[in-house]
């Protein structure tokens, strides 16, 4: 008895919604970088699971790819994040809202 | 045994998510995080996918990680924000609006029909087949991830290297708060 990819995905969707309500509700940009990492981890998991599914690789490779792309998205905002902090901002997203139309 | 595998990791990737957004303090919540990426290894392994749990745990938990913690000790404790408490409603509605695509996931994959896996072969997800996978079938995203992670690399240079900091102008509302402050203590010396 296996748990079959249903159960994978609704852990999935569970993180996701997790990650998503920390996005939103966190005023910190370091813990908002931290919950866009739960999100792109849930949608690995949903590749992984669909290609364990349907019995390709091609899914795993996606979600090297992804891994790829969140270390890239990972340095850039702490890249903001340090460069921020030697400007004396103050590190709150709803006081940088310079760019705010 | 799958089952139970299954179950407790699952618990513990939710459960570390949740300490992740709930957390105060971002060192205890890159630390959450840590139990999460490692939860999803299991979950990865369960899947047979024993490659890609490798890779999460040496890139995620070894190298994004790791940088996250280098940023949290850098800031310090201005990392964390003052009085981070929204109105009760933004956070209502965040977590409705959350909830609302979770049920809608959750019923969607119950009327899926999404039943039994694939039988595969023992060596599914073995580095030997995503490699091959990865040199010849999609060896042009792989070349693109590097050019991406070049340049990020090159960004994160300029953005942590680029301005001085005795030249840059100080953010207004810090400016005007100090500002303010120098006129108090220049009416009242003493203070």
């Amino acid at each position: 008895m296996t748990p079959d990819v249903g159960n994978y995905l609704l852990v999935s969707a569970a993180m996701f919604t997790i990650g998503l309500v920390g996005v939103i509700v966190r005023r910190s940009p370091l813990v908002v970088l931290l919950s866009l990492e739960l999100m792109l981890n849930s949608a690995n998991l949903v590749l992984v699971a669909f290609g364990r599914y349907h019995g390709g690789q091609d899914g795993q490779i996606f979600a090297l790819v992804v891994m790829g792309v969140a270390a890239a998205e990972v340095v850039v905002g702490l890249g903001l994040i340090v460069a921020m902090e030697r400007r004396r901002m103050l590190l709150d997203t709803d006081e940088i809202a310079e760019l705010r139309g | 045994m799958n089952t139970l595998v299954w179950a407790l990791a699952s618990a513990g990737a939710l459960a570390s998510a949740l300490a992740v957004i709930v957390q105060r303090n971002p060192f205890i919540s890159a630390i959450a995080l840590l139990g999460n990426l490692a939860s999803l290894a299991t979950l990865y392994l369960l899947l047979q996918s024993d490659f890609v749990a490798a890779a999460q745990i040496m890139v995620y938990a070894g190298a994004i990680m790791v940088m996250f913690l280098f940023v949290i000790a850098y800031i310090g404790p201005r990392g964390e924000v003052q009085d981070e408490r929204r109105r009760g409603w933004q956070i209502g509605a965040a977590c409705a609006a959350a909830g609302a695509i979770l049920v809608e996931v959750a019923w969607t994959v119950g009327r899926s029909g999404l039943t039994s896996a694939a039988t595969v072969k023992d060596d599914f997800g073995s580095p030997k087949h995503v490699g091959e996978l990865f040199l010849t079938r999609y060896v042009g995203a792989f070349e693109i991830v590097s050019l991406l992670l070049l340049v990020a690399a090159i960004a994160a240079v300029v953005l942590g290297a680029g301005a001085r900091p005795n030249r840059v102008r100080m953010d207004e509302r810090q400016a005007k708060v100090r500002a303010a402050r120098q006129l108090a203590a220049q009416r009242e010396p003493g203070a």
